[in-house]
Formats: C-alpha cells, structure tokens, sequence
C-alpha cells in the first residue's frame, strides 16, 4: 500500500540536486524555497527592482514576526504580574534615556541609508573615485 | 474598533490528529501573510479598474480609433500600468512567500508527519488504496499548481505526506480564512444545496473526483451518512493525508482511491448515484477533460446527478476586464488550464457527461463558512478568482 510513487526529491545536497532522499535527509531549508515548474514572471520595469521588492517583503514579514512575539512577551509577562502594558504605552523615558534612544535611532537610520551617503559623497569628492583597476596599476608602480 | 475588515486569525483553523504543528513565529508569518493578502485583494486589486478605466482604455481607444478585442490584447496593455505592475508583483511575491513558509514549516516535520499519518491509518478499516506503479497524468507533472513546489503527487520519501499537509495549513492564507475553519466551504455548501434542493435525492454510492486530500468529500459524506463515498485523486501524498485526516475528524463512509480520472477502470459501469467534482476541471488539461468526462458519462448511473464547482466560464456576457483580471491566476499563479477550460461551454462538457441540455443546470453557490462572523452575507471585495463564490454545473444523467 505504501510503496513511494515518483520519488522525486530535490535536494538533499542543493537546490539542484534531484537524487531521490530519505525521510531523515529532508534539506528543510533549501527545499522550502523550491521554485515551481515554469517561468517567473516579473511584473515591474525592472526585474533587478522587483528582486529588491521580493527580499524587502520578506523583511516585512519577519518584522511582522518579531511584533507579535514581543506582544506573546508583553502579554504573557502582564499574566503573571511581572509588567503592566498600560505602564508601557504611558511610558516616557527621562532625559537621558531619551537622549541614548534618539542616538540609538540615528545610528539605525545611518546604516540603512549608508548607500545614499556614500553615492552623495562619491559626487562631493570625485578625486576619491577612481576605478579599482586604476589604482591597481598606480599602486603597482608605488 | 477599526472598520477595516479583519481576515480570521490563522489559529481559527481547526487542528486535527494529523495536522502539522506550527511555532509561533510560523503561525505569525501566516497572520501577516493573511493580512498581506487582504490587503493587496481589497486596496490594490480594486486599482487595477481604476487604472484601466481611467488612462489604459482611453489611451487604447484614442491610439487605435476602438476598444479592445479581447482579453490577450488587454493584457498587453494592462502589463505596461504601474499600478497592474505593482499589484501583480506583490501577488505574486505573497504567493511564493506562502508556499516557502509553509514548506519550511512541514518540511522540517516531514519524518513526524509522515508517521502521525501512518499511525492513524492503522486504527480502523482501511480506508486507503494507492496503487503500486500509478502513473501521474501528465498534465499534472507539467505545471505546479498554485505554484506549489512538486504539486499533488510528489513524494520526498517513502509515506511523505509534506506537500497535503502544507496544502492543508495554508490555503487558510490564501484563501484569507473564507472557506471555513476546516477549508471545507465548497464541499459544505454543495451538500447543503443538493438537501435542500432535492429533499428526495439518496445517494447511495457517490464518487469525488480529484479530491486532494479531501476538504470537499468530506463534508458530503458527512450530509449523507447513508452513503458510501469514493474520493480518487492521482496524488499518493494528498490520498494518504486525506484517509488520514478524514479518520482523525471521525468521516467513516469515505474511501480514498488512487486513480485517474481519465480511465477509471476499476470502477464500474453506472456506479454512481453522484459524480462531483469541486475545483478540479480547470487543473486538468485539454485532451483529459473530454475523456474525463466520457468517463463520468459510464460510471454515473441513468437517473443520477453530477455537478462541478468551478470558477465562472468566460461567456461573451462577461467583460473582457472581468476576464483578463481572472486570467492572473492562469498564468501567474500557475493554473494554466483556467484560461482555455473557462472557455469552453458548460453545456458541451456536460453533454458529453451523458446530461441532456434540458437538464443541464447552473447555478451560483457561496462557500459556507462558520469563521464568518456576519455569516453568509459577509461582503468581501471581488478577488477573481480566489473568492468564496463559484458557478456550479451539471445535471441529471439520463
């Protein structure tokens, strides 16, 4: 009755390995990302864009993620009297807290935008631009 | 509270004997998936017609002096709109981020699963054939349905049941909760209409065909304890899951048997009081649908009913909008029979069932849903082809 049909596993070693696997060798985590049968359509202008949508959507569901543990958190710390979540939606951090999360939030922002910072200053200073392949050849006559 | 319509939590699904179990960050990734999915169905979706009313048709129509032929042609222009662009990339990226979430999710349970099934298979009657040596019909080895990764039938070892029970766990995402707390909706509804529409109908002997892991046999055996259901599908992984899950939901009068739907030999002629079928018609393919139904033609006694839940066809009455929108899921979401099948006429297919077209009938039917906290008459913005509502065909054989 239980005989296996059309065994046709990608993967234990890889996203293109298809030699047929066991019940212990499943590749979870390369399996879960199997693409399906067929072309992939890609919908924006741009395919490099649509790349970027796919890995930031990604992020958002991980971010989604992340919340509702810390509400599990809240929620199941405020059963057993340990936190009050009114005391945290009231809460205000005194002056210097404040000033160690404002720091902490300009230092997040400042990694995520970093691109940005260094396409501008690549159009404030274009003496510090010079193609790597140049300066392999200077460097080589140093 | 927000006005704003909710889709059921992910924990509203009802969890059987057999179900995977899911962390807490998995359960969470399907509730912002959900959620996603509203969004982009009820916001987004709704700006496709804006835009096409407003610039994609008036453009057209200025540019070449009339309106559009038909749907391919649309498309063509529709593909070129930022806001179709946008919709269509975030549809497809939250269909793939649902089927990668849910296969890490069984996946890493894939030995476990496979055993829970098999430890419930063994209490009771069998209620299970598969059939040493099947061979899949090819239209379903060509295309992963609902680009889901190795479709119905395949097996990554030996008794695995992966794909059935990620398809069991997730169409509650994708189809934003509305088929009902064991995704059961269609099967639920079809029952109740056949009752109330034909109190004296008593089937005895009723066959589901392609019936996955069956949702939808289910709750038609249920309806009718009386008779003896058959549930064939080709995929060995949905039939094992599904004998399984219908022993742990306590469904005695359901037999799972592996079998193609185009040749049924093992069953015989007019053996069936009722043949259904319940999304299936559009996963098959173009030369398949007719022997399929010759076969339902034999196996289908004189007298008896056979009726098919399906998406609507695209007859001339339905706008080319209408049809271009419910043409996504054909290509994008890897249905592509649904285009060519919903052109086909329902009267033909049925005529070839053995239903004289004085007995054909058609009618609308909405999923019953008990997560549906204003019932049945819940309003949810259209989302071709992935909304509750469905035409239903058929007809009494003669």
């Amino acid at each position: 009755m239980d005989k296996t049909q059309e065994l046709s596993g990608s993967h234990a070693g890889g996203p293109l390995d298809h030699s047929p696997i066991d019940a212990s060798s499943v590749n979870d985590i390369l399996m879960a990302g199997d693409k399906s049968k067929g072309g992939r359509p890609y919908f924006l202008e741009s395919a490099e864009t649509e790349r970027i949508m796919n890995v930031a959507m990604a992020v958002a569901t991980e971010v989604a993620v992340l919340r509702e543990r810390l509400d599990t958190l809240e929620r199941l710390l405020e059963s057993k009297g340990l936190i009050d979540r009114a005391a945290i939606e009231a809460y205000e951090p005194d002056e210097a807290s404040a000033q160690e999360r404002q720091l902490w939030h300009a230092r997040y922002a400042a990694r995520i935008l970093r691109i940005f910072q260094q396409e501008l200053d690549a159009i404030a200073r274009p003496e510090n631009n010079t193609p790597m392949h140049r300066i392999a050849d200077e460097i080589n006559e140093m | 509270m927000s006005s704003y319509q909710l889709p059921p939590v992910w924990t509203k699904l009802r969890r059987h004997e057999v179900f995977p179990t899911f962390s807490h960050d998995e359960r969470a990734r399907y509730n912002f998936l959900s959620n996603l999915n509203r969004f982009v169905s009820t916001v987004m979706a709704p700006g496709n017609r804006i835009a096409f009313e407003n610039r994609v048709r008036p453009s057209f129509q200025e540019k070449h002096g009339r309106d559009f032929q038909d749907r391919h042609e649309l498309q063509d222009y529709m593909s070129k709109d930022p806001v179709y662009q946008a919709w269509g990339a975030l549809r497809r990226s939250t269909m793939e981020m649902r089927q990668q979430n849910g296969r890490a999710a069984v996946l890493r349970q894939a030995a476990e699963l496979a055993g829970k099934v098999c430890e419930q298979l063994s209490k009771g009657p069998q209620n299970l054939e598969l059939k040493e040596g099947f061979t899949v019909p090819p239209y379903l080895r060509h295309v992963d349905n609902h680009l889901m990764p190795g479709s119905y039938h395949t097996e990554y070892f030996q008794g695995d049941v992966a794909n059935a029970a990620n398809y069991d766990s997730g169409l509650f995402v994708t189809s934003g909760g509305m088929l009902g707390s064991l995704t059961d909706g269609g099967g639920q509804a079809i029952a109740k209409w056949v009752k109330e529409t034909y109190p004296d109908f008593h089937p005895k002997r009723i066959l589901d065909i392609g019936c996955g892991l069956g949702h939808n046999a289910l709750p038609i055996a249920q309806a009718f304890p009386a008779a003896q259901v058959t549930a064939i599908d080709a995929g060995a992984p949905m039939l094992r899951y599904g004998a399984a899950r219908a022993k742990a939901l306590g469904v005695h009068n359901v037999t799972f048997i592996q079998a193609d739907a185009a040749s049924m030999p093992e069953f015989e002629d007019a053996g069936f009081d009722w043949v259904q079928t319940t999304m299936f018609l559009h996963e098959t393919g173009g030369k398949a649908i007719h022997r399929i139904m010759q076969e339902i033609r034999r196996v289908l006694t004189p007298g008896g009913i056979t009726l098919h839940i399906e998406q609507p066809q695209y007859t001339p009455e339905m706008s080319l909008y209408e049809q271009f929108m419910r043409d996504w899921d054909a290509y994008y979401n890897a249905e592509p029979y649904w285009g060519h099948m919903h052109d086909l006429q329902p009267q033909d297919l049925m005529e070839e069932a053995g239903v004289p077209r004085e007995e054909f009938m058609q009618i609308g039917v909405k999923a019953v849903n008990d997560l549906d906290p204003k019932k049945e008459d819940g309003k949810v913005a259209e989302d071709y082809g992935r909304s509750p509502i469905w035409n239903v065909f058929g007809g009494w054989k003669r």
